[in-house]
């Protein structure tokens, strides 16, 4: 057997980092702000307050509604590209979040100061679902300006997660926090192998 | 050879039942099918006379992700994985890797170090 093929064919070709948060916090700015593309959507189909996954096992019968995921991409390397999915706000839309975080690097948890209220669920999600996480304040014009510490109190979060503020507009402030997740991520990676090791 | 795409001439309404024309009212897929794993067009592969669906899914989808051929053929992403598994189980398409729950920690390590390397540089 071709050990070095075989492992070629076995590096994944693509990898992804959810941009979650609450609706208008900025998530497709950040997207916007570091693809290579203009930001593209693509559409799921639910029924009514659907608990089900599946979109096309809604009857014609029932109401259906349609979610939307706007997305971005960044070619890392030749044989690396990094796609950003942006969450479906509300909440009812809920059952695509597993779908969009199964296989992610990880996810950036954008945050308004003034509704701070609507990260919690989000940051309960990926704290239940072990997914590593920081919080990104969206420093929108104007907003006063909080310590990262009063916001992380504020957020009951957990110690060694990050929190940065950015201006999601930023490329550099952007890419910055597509660094700070990955490297948040990295760190957790290899703080689990140790704790096995031990 | 692939046949000519046909204009879209259909309206998005009413899409669930459209959805479930172009499926053949199938709703799920035997391939496990990421959003961003990335279809490739299997070399040397001749295409039997598809759907115009099929058809469209198969000319963009090289080098472009689930999510993207989903977004540029303006189908729900569950019509397009459909649409997609069947094109890789007839030969026509493969996908390339992606984490999973299968990934080994030393492959997930050496993707993130890859990942953060690219965006340093990006």
């Amino acid at each position: 057997m071709d050990f070095e093929t075989t492992k070629a064919q076995r590096a994944a070709a693509s990898t992804k980092i959810v941009i979650a948060g609450g609706f208008g916090v900025g998530k497709s700015t950040l997207v916007g702000a570091v693809s290579e593309i203009d930001p593209l959507r693509t559409e799921a189909l639910v029924t009514n307050e659907s608990e089900g996954v599946d979109d096309l096992a809604a009857v014609p019968t029932k109401a259906t509604t349609t979610v939307a995921m706007d997305f971005g991409r960044l070619t890392l390397a030749e044989d690396l590209v990094l796609y950003l999915f942006g969450t479906p706000g509300q909440r009812r839309f809920w059952f695509m979040w597993d779908d969009l975080c199964r296989g992610a690097i990880g996810a950036i948890v954008l945050v308004d100061v003034a509704r701070l209220d609507e990260s919690f669920s989000p940051l309960d999600y990926f704290e239940s679902k072990g997914i590593p996480f920081i919080v990104a304040v969206n420093e929108f014009d104007g907003v006063p300006r909080y310590p990262a510490e009063e916001i992380a109190a504020a957020l009951a979060l957990p110690a060694d997660v990050p929190i940065i503020s950015l201006d999601a507009r930023d490329r550099e402030q952007a890419k910055g926090a597509l660094v700070k997740i990955t490297e948040y991520a990295l760190m957790r990676l290899r703080e689990s192998l140790t704790v096995n090791a031990n | 050879m692939t046949p000519p795409l046909e204009p879209d001439d259909e309206s998005y309404t009413p899409r669930l039942i459209r959805s479930y024309t172009i499926t053949a009212g199938r709703t799920a897929t035997t391939v496990d099918l990421a959003m961003e794993a990335t279809l490739r067009l299997q070399a040397g592969a001749e295409a039997p006379v598809l759907t115009p669906s099929a058809a469209q899914v198969l000319e963009v989808c090289d080098r472009r992700s689930v999510a993207e051929v989903s977004a540029l053929t303006k189908m729900p992403i569950g019509v397009t994985r459909v649409l997609l598994g069947d094109l890789i189980e007839q030969g026509l398409v493969r996908i390339q890797a992606t984490i999973t729950e299968k990934t080994s920690t030393d492959e997930r390590l050496e993707l993130i170090e890859r990942t953060l390397r690219g965006l340093r540089n990006y």
